[in-house]
C-alpha cells in the first residue's frame, strides 16, 4: 500500500499547510494547498529575512549551491518525469531545468565581470559599477513548461543574490511544489526560495502591491494579470520583469539586479 | 584648541569683500515667444494657450511658450515616427556624426547656453558654466561614439532601436537632463519627443536651434513645451514606445500606473533623501566641503543631494561648529554674478514647499540654524539652512525637500550608520567619508543606493551610470548601462 504525499507550501525552509486550512484539487486526485494572503505575507517576510545573508554569500558559494540544486534535481529525474506526465516531452523538460541550474550556477562568479565596469571618468577619480541584487523577488510561475519555465526564472534571480517567492501555477502546481523539495535539500538557506500554491485571483494582487517586494517577474501571467500587477507595482516603484519566457541570458540575471556606481578620488 | 577656536571665530567675523562680477547678457537673444520644435522646424502651435517663463531671481518675464495640447503632441509623435524609419536605418557612423556635431555646437555656444540656463532657472552662473553645459556637451560626445559600436556593447545580442521615445525632464538641470535623455536615445537609433519642465523651457528652445544648425534630419528630435498635462499626453501617446521620466517620485508612480499594460518600456529617475556619512577619522575640512557641495549645490535642487548628514557622535560638535562657520561664507544672490554660491529658488511653488517643510521641522522640534544672510527683495530666495536635533521620524528627515536644507543626525557605529542611511524608501545616492579603505568598501556594499560617493560628493560623468534603487526609480542613465533602456535585445 502506497504512502501518499501531502503537498504543502514551502515557507522559510519549512513545509507548512496553508494557514487557511484550505486546499483545491487540480486533476481530481491530489489536494494542493490553497495559500492565502497571510501565507503570502509569511513567505515575503521569510524572503526578506533571508535576503542579507544570501546576498552576502560569495559568488562562488552561490554557484556551488545552484549546482547542488542541479544535482538534486537530476537525482529525482524519475519523480519529475512522472509529475510532468511522463514520456519524452517530460524528460526533455527535466533536462532543460537541470541545464538551467547548471548554466546559471556558472554565471554567479562571472556576471560582475560582464555586467560591471570601470568607468573612465574625466577627472582624478576611480569609478566602478557593480551589479547588486534588487532584494525580494516575486516570480509568477508559468503553466507551460511548468518545471523548466520556472527554473529559468528562479535560477537567474538566485544567481544574482535575490531571495524569491514563487507563486506556483494554478493549473500545474505540482512541479513547483515538488521543486521545493529539491531546493530544501540543496543547501539553500531557509527562506531564500519560498513556494506558494493557490488561486491566482486570491494572491496576485497582493504580490503586486506588497511594499516589501522589490520586483515581480510576470512570465507566467496573462496580459490582463500583467496590467494589474504593473498598476499595483507603482505603489513602491517595483521592477516588473517582462522578458520572454524560455530565454536564458545574463540580461535576465541583471533584470533582477541594480547597478551601483562608486566614486573615489585618486590622490596621495 | 583654544587657538584653533579663536581662528575659527576670526574667520567667521572676517568678511571678504567682493566686487560685483555679473556675466553679461547682451549677447543672448531670447525670443519674446516660442513655438514648438516639430519636424525640424519651429512651428506655430495648435494650442492657443501660452504661459510665461520668468527669471526666478528677478521675477521678470523672459519669454512666452506654448502649452502644447493633444493635437500638438500628436503632430510631434507623428513627426518622430516618420523620422524613425530613416534615422534607424541610417548608417550608424552617420548617426554618430550628427551627435558629435551637436556636442561641438554645444561647446561653441556654451556661454550663451550657460547664461540662458541661469536666467531661466536661477542657478549660479559658475555652476551652469562649469557643470551643466560642459557635462551636457560631454554626454553627447560620449554617446555619439556608441552609435556605431552597439554590437560591442551587447555581445551575442543584436541591439535594435525601439522607436519613438517620449521623454519628460525636470527643471533642476534643464539642458543636462535633456542631454541625458536625447543622447543615448539618438545613438541607439531612436527618435525623440521631449518635454522640458514648465519653468525652464528656454535652453531646450535653444537646443532646437542647435539641432537645425547641426542639420539633424527633421523629426529626429521634437520638443513640445507645457506643464504636467502636456507631459501626460507625451507619455500616454500610443505612438510612443519608450518613456523616460526624471522628476518626483509621486509623478513617477503615476506614470508607472498609467502605463500599466501598455507594453511601453519605462525608466524612471525619481527622488532621493541621500545620507552623507562622516566618520570620525575623515579629513574634516574635505568632508565639510563635501557636505556643503552635497546639499547647497544648485540650491539643493538635486535629486541625489546629500540632504541627511550622518555624523559620528564623537566629532559631531567640532564638525558642526566648522560647518556653521562655512555656511556663513556662502554668498547668496544674483545668479549671474560669477562669485555667487547660492542662486535663486527655481519657482514660487518650490519656495513655498521648502518653507513649508522647514516650518514643519521647527514645529516637530528640530533646531534651526541659518547664517546671517541678506535676501534680495525681488525673486525667490531661501538661505542655507541646517537642522540639528533631528529625529528620523521628522518630515525633514524623511521627505525630499529639494532645497538648501540639511538635516543632521548622529551615529555611533558603522552598523548604525548603515541602518539609518537605508531607512528611507529612496535609494538614489549616498556619501561616505573616512580615511579607512576597508571601511569604505564595507559601507559601499551595504548602502542601498545607485551611486555612492566616497570621500567626494555630487560628481557626474557621461561614462558613469546614474540611477536609483527602490523608490528612486529604475534604469540607468550614463555609461554603457545608459544604452540599455534604448535598445531591444534579441
Amino acid at each position: 500500500m502506497d504512502v501518499r504525499k501531502t503537498y504543502k507550501l514551502y515557507i522559510g525552509g519549512e513545509f507548512v499547510r496553508s494557514e487557511s486550512g484550505r486546499a483545491y484539487r487540480v486533476d481530481g486526485s491530489v489536494n494542493v494547498p490553497r495559500g492565502s494572503r497571510k501565507d503570502l505575507r509569511d513567505a515575503i517576510s521569510a524572503a526578506r529575512k533571508a535576503f542579507p545573508g544570501w546576498a552576502e554569500r560569495t559568488a562562488m558559494n552561490r554557484g556551488q549551491i545552484l549546482y547542488r540544486a542541479a544535482e538534486m534535481l537530476d537525482g529525482r529525474r524519475a519523480q519529475f518525469v512522472e509529475v510532468l506526465g511522463g514520456g519524452r516531452v517530460a524528460a526533455r523538460e527535466v533536462d532543460q531545468a537541470v541545464e538551467a541550474f547548471v548554466w546559471y550556477a556558472g554565471w554567479t562568479d562571472k556576471l560582475a565581470q560582464v555586467a560591471g565596469n570601470t568607468n573612465p571618468v574625466a577627472g582624478p577619480y576611480f569609478n566602478f559599477t557593480i551589479p547588486e541584487p534588487t532584494g525580494v523577488v516575486g516570480i509568477v510561475a508559468p503553466s507551460e513548461s511548468a518545471l523548466s519555465g520556472l527554473v529559468k526564472r528562479v535560477a537567474p534571480a538566485l544567481c544574482g543574490g535575490n531571495t524569491v517567492v514563487v507563486l506556483a501555477s494554478e493549473s500545474e502546481p505540482l512541479p513547483a511544489l515538488t521543486l521545493a523539495e529539491v531546493l530544501a535539500t540543496s543547501d539553500l538557506p531557509a527562506g531564500v526560495v519560498n513556494v506558494i500554491g493557490g488561486y491566482r485571483r486570491e494572491l496576485l494582487s497582493w504580490l503586486g502591491a506588497h511594499m516589501d517586494v522589490n520586483a515581480v517577474d510576470v512570465a507566467g501571467c496573462t496580459p490582463g494579470d500583467v496590467a494589474a500587477i504593473e498598476k499595483s507595482a507603482a505603489e513602491n516603484v517595483k521592477r516588473v520583469i517582462k522578458i520572454t519566457a524560455g530565454e536564458m541570458s545574463p540580461q535576465l540575471i541583471t533584470a533582477f539586479m541594480e547597478m551601483k556606481t562608486v566614486w573615489h578620488p585618486i590622490g596621495v | 584648541m583654544a587657538i584653533a577656536k579663536r581662528q575659527r571665530t576670526e574667520l567667521a567675523t572676517h568678511k571678504f569683500e567682493y566686487a560685483p562680477a555679473p556675466e553679461s547678457t547682451d549677447f543672448v537673444k531670447i525670443e519674446p515667444r516660442y513655438g514648438l520644435f516639430i519636424g525640424g522646424k519651429m512651428v506655430a502651435a495648435h494650442s492657443k494657450k501660452r504661459f510665461a517663463t520668468i527669471n526666478p531671481a528677478t521675477e521678470q518675464k523672459l519669454s512666452e511658450v506654448v502649452e502644447a495640447d493633444a493635437t500638438d503632441v500628436d503632430r510631434a509623435v507623428k513627426a518622430a515616427d516618420r523620422a524613425f524609419v530613416s534615422w534607424s536605418r541610417l548608417d550608424p557612423s552617420r548617426r554618430a556624426r550628427y551627435i558629435f556635431r551637436i556636442s561641438r555646437i554645444l561647446q561653441e555656444r556654451a556661454r550663451e547656453l550657460a547664461v540662458v540656463e541661469t536666467m531661466d532657472g536661477g542657478k549660479p552662473i559658475k555652476e551652469s558654466r562649469d557643470v551643466d553645459i560642459p557635462l551636457a556637451a560631454a554626454h553627447f560626445f560620449y554617446y555619439a561614439g556608441w552609435a556605431d559600436k552597439l554590437e560591442w556593447a551587447f555581445p551575442n545580442r543584436k541591439p535594435r532601436p525601439i522607436g519613438v521615445a517620449g521623454q519628460v525632464i525636470p527643471w533642476n538641470f534643464p539642458l543636462l537632463m535633456l542631454a541625458w535623455k536625447i543622447a543615448p536615445a539618438l545613438a541607439a537609433g531612436n527618435t525623440v519627443v521631449l518635454k522640458p519642465a514648465e519653468t525652464t523651457p528656454l535652453s531646450a528652445m535653444l537646443f532646437a536651434d542647435i539641432c537645425q544648425q547641426a542639420e539633424l534630419p527633421p523629426g529626429v528630435v521634437n520638443i513640445v513645451t507645457g506643464a504636467g498635462q502636456t507631459g501626460a499626453l507625451v507619455v500616454s501617446h500610443p505612438g510612443v514606445k519608450k518613456v523616460a521620466f526624471t522628476g518626483s517620485t509621486e509623478v513617477g508612480k503615476s506614470i508607472q500606473r498609467s502605463l500599466a499594460g501598455s507594453g511601453k518600456r519605462l525608466t524612471l529617475e525619481l527622488g532621493g533623501k541621500a545620507a552623507n556619512i562622516v566618520f570620525e577619522d575623515a579629513p574634516m575640512d574635505a568632508a565639510i566641503e563635501g557636505i556643503v557641495n552635497g546639499i547647497y549645490f544648485n540650491q539643493g535642487h538635486v535629486c541625489c543631494a546629500g540632504s541627511r548628514l550622518l555624523v559620528q557622535e564623537s566629532i559631531a560638535e567640532p564638525l558642526l561648529e566648522k560647518l556653521k562657520v562655512r555656511l556663513g561664507t556662502l554668498r547668496l544672490g544674483d545668479p549671474l554674478d560669477k562669485n555667487t554660491d547660492i542662486g535663486a529658488i527655481n519657482s514660487k511653488a518650490q519656495l513655498d514647499k521648502i518653507a513649508g517643510l522647514v516650518e514643519a521641522g521647527v514645529e516637530e522640534g528640530a533646531e534651526l540654524f541659518q547664517p546671517e544672510c541678506k535676501l534680495p527683495e525681488r525673486g525667490f530666495w531661501f538661505p542655507p539652512t541646517l537642522f540639528t536635533n533631528v529625529s528620523q521620524s521628522y518630515r525633514i528627515a524623511r521627505e525630499e525637500i529639494f532645497g538648501p536644507v540639511l538635516s543632521v543626525l548622529t551615529f555611533r557605529t558603522p552598523a548604525e550608520a548603515v541602518e539609518k542611511a537605508n531607512n528611507t524608501p529612496y535609494g538614489l545616492s549616498a556619501g561616505v567619508w573616512t580615511d579607512k579603505g576597508s571601511r569604505i568598501l564595507w559601507m559601499v556594499e551595504r548602502m542601498r543606493a545607485g551611486v555612492v560617493w566616497a570621500n567626494t560628493f555630487n560628481r557626474f560623468d557621461p561614462t558613469s551610470p546614474f540611477g536609483g534603487y527602490k523608490e528612486s526609480g529604475y534604469g540607468r542613465e550614463g555609461g554603457l548601462h545608459g544604452l540599455m533602456p534604448y535598445v531591444e535585445l534579441n
